[in-house]
């Protein structure tokens, strides 16, 4: 039955795979660096490894916001994100897994009365603002270091193209890897209240625990997404906003993948503790968010002539309306699955 | 292996167009020493500078093959695939072009009077340095890109000294009252067909300028 209930967080890292892989990939597939089938694979080797290793630290922070307690409950509220962004991809535009689970958590907590935690809410919503200006500024910076280093070095065009394409493989692992540890907490991060999974241990001594369980399921899904659909998307991160150059395209996933690994980080969370300095919160960010401010930075950077403001704008309103609509479709979904299929969403 | 097959690639992309540019240096070369030895009489000379540039424009057009089939079949440098086949190939009908005159001069054999000669070479020294000033600002697009609007500055700078020998030229012969309407024509039509050159390295320049500002980081 627990399988049954998991299939809507299976379905969700379905859409995030075929989202946020694009968002990861898109900019290298969009300007034929790379070819997807390429792309796909070595996306869905990283999610895979970066979710069972180091999806633990921003679960967490979503347990805080609301502890789905009912089997039932983390299913609509799965469900519910899964088909906000279901739409948003349908209508072409990268959105937000995050914001849509946040949005359908909160959801659940209206529906079940349960009062939604403002620190941790204001915590969430605060990187939704952070995440993309922290992009746009490792992007510009970390863009005016390579290009003066490229001026520099009087690279031949084909040598820097070589190097731009070891260089977006290295980075579009390492951004999978940040994403599978980031975002698997949206993928089945409420379940892990409710999960019945026991630890294992393998031969040779390593445990594997039901939160690892979990959390490699959920990252199957998001591979399945990303081989199923994460294509067509990739054509928009690539080519819509800006057009980017090879090296953009290389810098631009180099700084998404740094801020999803700053908020997904324990290790380097631990780092900053013991060097006495303020610590980055471990939240799940939005990639899209990410790969977007990188964009825009640099466009900025270029003059911002040739941004598309109107699709920055579509993409910017899909994250308003990505949490609101999933905040909707988890509250009547629960009354359904309340009243007419007599389904126990929360415990009181 | 697949890095290793995409070094060799690279290397070897690398290398035609290096020995590509070689031989567009090289034809101008071959045309001037082709015209001296053409205005000296010494036809001799001349049939074999005319082989040698036959020869060195279908290993360019080898190369140029070569090149082409290579950027589309591995995908190399997809932002700039076609910017590089276009300049390629307007570098390779450069060299057709020097190779073009040195027929006209074989099949027409026009008598050129000795004091239109001076005036013939300075005007096919600055057809050649234009060319040499194109090739220089490609090989820079490739290698250092920075350096590419000087070389492109001096292909303008030399394309207007042909302009302006080949105005005073055509003036000389036109003033000439000894000769015949038929050879003032044929040689003019010589002058202007060699001042084209410069004027189609000049447009190859120009496409480059834009290039270099697509590329620029």
């Amino acid at each position: 039955m627990f399988l049954f209930f998991l299939s809507s967080g299976l379905f969700l890292g379905w859409s995030l795979g075929a989202n946020d892989a694009a968002n990861v990939f898109g900019t290298a597939v969009g300007t034929r660096m790379l070819r997807f089938r390429t792309a796909a694979a070595l996306c869905c080797v990283f999610v895979i490894l970066g979710s069972v290793i180091s999806g633990a630290g921003a679960s967490g922070t979503l347990g805080k916001l609301g502890a789905v307690n009912a089997v039932a409950g983390a299913f609509v509220v799965a469900f519910a994100a899964a088909l906000s962004v279901y739409l948003m991809i349908r209508a072409r535009y990268p959105a937000s897994t995050s914001q849509a689970i946040v949005g359908a958590i909160v959801g659940w907590n209206l529906f079940s009365g349960t009062p939604t935690d403002p620190a941790a809410l204001i915590k969430i919503v605060s990187t939704w603002v952070i995440c993309p200006i922290m992009s746009g500024v490792i992007a510009v910076i970390s863009y005016k270091i390579l290009s003066f280093a490229i001026k520099r070095s009087k690279i031949n065009m084909f040598k820097l193209d070589e190097a731009t394409r070891i260089g977006l493989i290295l980075v579009g692992a390492f951004g999978s890897f940040s994403l599978g540890a980031n975002n698997i907490a949206n993928v089945v991060g409420v379940f892990l209240p409710v999960s019945p999974f026991k630890e294992i241990i393998l031969p040779g001594g390593f445990h594997v625990s039901p939160a690892q369980q979990l959390f490699f399921l959920g990252s199957l899904a998001i591979s399945v997404g990303v081989i199923t659909y994460s294509k067509r998307i990739m054509g928009t991160v690539g080519k819509g906003i800006f057009k980017l150059s090879p090296v953009m395209a290389l810098v631009a996933v180099w700084a998404q993948s740094v801020v999803l690994f700053l908020f997904a980080s324990q290790r380097l969370e631990q780092l900053l503790l013991n060097a006495g300095l303020p610590t980055l919160p471990l939240v799940p960010v939005s990639s899209s968010q990410a790969i977007v401010g990188a964009v825009v930075g640099m466009g900025l950077l270029k003059g911002g002539h040739n941004i598309h403001w109107k699709t920055v704008g579509g993409i910017a309103a899909g994250w308003v309306t990505t949490p609101a609509v999933a905040c909707l479709i988890s509250f009547v979904c629960l009354f359904f699955l309340q009243n007419v299929f007599q389904q126990t969403v929360f415990l009181p | 292996m697949a890095f290793v097959s995409i070094f060799k690639n690279r290397t070897g992309i690398e290398k035609e167009i290096d020995s590509f540019l070689d031989l567009a240096s090289e034809s101008g070369l071959i045309f001037d020493q082709g015209v001296d030895s053409f205005l000296n009489n010494n036809l001799e000379r001349f049939t074999d500078h005319l082989n040698h540039i036959v020869e060195t424009e279908k290993e360019a057009d080898n190369l140029r093959r070569s090149i082409e089939d290579l950027l589309y079949r591995k995908t190399l440098i997809p932002e700039s695939r076609g910017d590089v086949l276009e300049l390629i190939e307007r570098m390779d009908a450069l060299l057709g072009r020097f190779k073009g005159m040195m027929f006209r001069f074989e099949i027409e054999r026009p008598n050129i009077e000795p004091r239109f000669h001076d005036g013939l070479r300075e005007l096919v020294n600055c057809v050649i340095h234009a060319v040499e000033a194109a090739t220089l600002s490609l090989r820079a697009y490739f290698k250092d890109i920075s350096q590419a609007t000087d070389h492109i500055h001096k292909v303008a700078f030399w394309e207007t000294e042909a302009d302006k020998t080949s105005s005073k030229l055509q003036k000389e012969i036109f003033a000439a009252e000894d000769l015949g309407l038929d050879v003032k024509m044929q040689i003019r039509d010589l002058v202007r067909s060699t001042d084209k050159i410069a004027d189609q390295a000049e447009d190859m320049a120009d496409s480059l300028a834009i290039y270099v500002i697509k590329r620029s980081l």
